[in-house]
Parts: C-alpha cells; sequence; structure tokens
C-alpha cells in the first residue's frame, strides 16, 4: 500500500463500455471533468495527459496498463504546481466492475510519500468529478459547472 | 448482489454516533486497520466490524488488502452527492452570503 493513498467507489448506472468510452474520450471528459480533455492513445507505455481547453497542461505522464473495459492504470505528475510536481509520479488505477445495472468505479490514487501535499489536492476534484461523471451518463447534464475551491 | 447502495441506507449510516466518529477518525488518518480503529472507540471489536460493515453496504467507506491486513478507507463521494441532492440546491445566493459573512467575522473573533 503506498503511503498516501485515496480511494473513491461510486456506482453509475450504465455499461462499462460507456463509462470506459467516458474516462477515455477527451470530447467526453471535457463535459463532466471542469473543462479539461484527458488525451492518451490509451496503449501501455504510450503518454498522458490532462489538458485545459486552452491547451495547458496540467498533469501528465503514461499509461501502465490498459485493459478496457475493466481497468485503467495512469503514472500521473502534476506540472503546473511546482511544490506538487516535486513530489514526482503518483499511481491513479481505474476499476471498472459490472453490478447488475450499473458499473462500480473505484479510483484509488496514491503516491510513495507521508503526507503528500499532491493527494490532498486530488481528494478536492475527485468527488466532484466522480460526481459530475455519475450525473452526466445517468442524466445527460453535470451537476456542478464550475470547480469551487473551499479554500 | 445486484442492488447498489441507495440513499435509506446512506442516511441510516449517518444516522448513528459511533458510525460518525468512525468516519471522523478515518477522515482524520485514512488508511486504518480495524485494530487501530477499535483502539479509538469504547466498543468491542465485534461491534466495530458490525458498525464498519454497514458503512461498506452505504459506499462510505472502502476496504483494500495490505498482506493480510484489510485498510479502510473513507470513500467521500455519497457524502458529495449528498450534499449536492440536499444542500446545494436548497442554497439560495443570500443565504450564501450570509453564511460567509458569518465566516468572515468568526474568522476575525480567533
Amino acid at each position: 500500500m503506498a503511503r498516501s493513498t485515496c480511494v473513491y467507489v461510486t456506482y453509475i448506472r450504465t455499461t462499462p463500455e460507456k463509462l470506459w468510452s467516458a474516462l477515455t474520450d477527451p470530447k467526453f471528459t471535457e463535459q463532466y471533468w471542469f473543462g479539461m480533455r484527458s488525451e492518451s492513445p490509451w496503449k501501455a507505455g504510450s503518454p498522458w495527459k490532462l489538458v485545459t481547453g486552452a491547451g495547458e497542461v496540467l498533469d501528465s505522464g503514461e499509461i501502465v496498463e490498459s485493459d478496457p473495459p475493466r481497468r485503467l492504470v495512469i503514472r500521473w505528475q502534476n506540472q503546473w504546481n511546482p511544490e506538487l510536481k516535486a513530489e514526482g509520479v503518483s499511481l491513479c488505477t481505474m476499476e471498472l466492475e459490472p453490478h447488475g445495472t450499473a458499473v462500480k468505479l473505484t479510483v484509488t490514487h496514491s503516491i510513495e510519500r507521508d503526507g503528500s501535499k499532491f493527494i490532498v489536492s486530488v481528494s478536492g476534484g475527485w468527488p466532484k468529478v466522480i460526481s459530475n461523471l455519475k450525473s452526466l451518463l445517468e442524466t445527460g447534464s453535470v451537476v456542478l459547472q464550475d470547480y469551487e475551491r473551499k479554500h | 448482489m445486484a442492488k447498489h447502495p441507495d440513499t435509506d441506507l446512506l442516511f441510516k449510516a449517518l444516522a448513528d454516533p459511533s458510525r460518525r466518529k468512525l468516519l471522523d477518525l478515518l477522515h482524520a488518518h485514512d488508511g486504518r486497520t480495524l485494530t487501530e480503529l477499535c483502539n479509538h472507540l469504547d466498543m468491542t471489536r465485534q461491534a466495530v466490524t458490525q458498525h464498519l460493515e454497514l458503512l461498506e453496504a452505504a459506499n462510505l467507506v472502502a476496504t483494500l488488502r495490505r498482506g493480510r491486513e484489510k485498510l479502510h478507507f473513507l470513500n467521500p463521494v455519497p457524502l458529495q452527492e449528498i450534499y449536492e441532492r440536499w444542500i446545494a440546491k436548497f442554497e439560495k445566493p443570500r443565504l450564501k452570503a450570509l453564511s460567509e459573512l458569518k465566516e468572515r467575522l468568526e474568522k476575525t473573533d480567533s
């Protein structure tokens, strides 16, 4: 178990294929990920990046594992904040499991250091992104339009 | 089991003070074993286990294995969903401005 880890679980009324598509199609991620495009060829070893509408790379890394529509593992490093970037590379695992008429999505994000500020930072975003994703797939619209920081 | 966690179960999970204490403990320090959690609560190991099982059924707690140990993690996603469904949509802009003013005043007091 990595020294700083956060875990998110949600059940979405959709199919694993649709959820995989939502996670890996930049035109789709743009809708629920506060305007950000998650871009990659999505094959093990290929590069990955999270880009704003203006083309700025916020985070980047590479695909470790890609097993559609079951499992996606990304080596993920922040690029825009020097303090977070200095913490190095984190690992983000997304697991999709069929669960009756729904799909159970488990996102595990971890980094090998204690008290990681990077993990604190992503832990503010993940619940909102996942909540938007669920809402978009189930109802056709997102809940939150703007990412509001509490502090 | 085909049914996924429902809203009633979620509120039932939150209704118990010991279960809320467990969530607070995990929020303070995530990824805890059953033993670590029992050390912070004045109840039997079995009682803690039952509370954790209910929290897991309500999707408020997720577990991952580390060797032979089972680590418990707070899953904040359902709490975000309750916030959106039951709090945010009821907030009118005026109420929000009032609570922000309250926050600012309390900060300057302390």
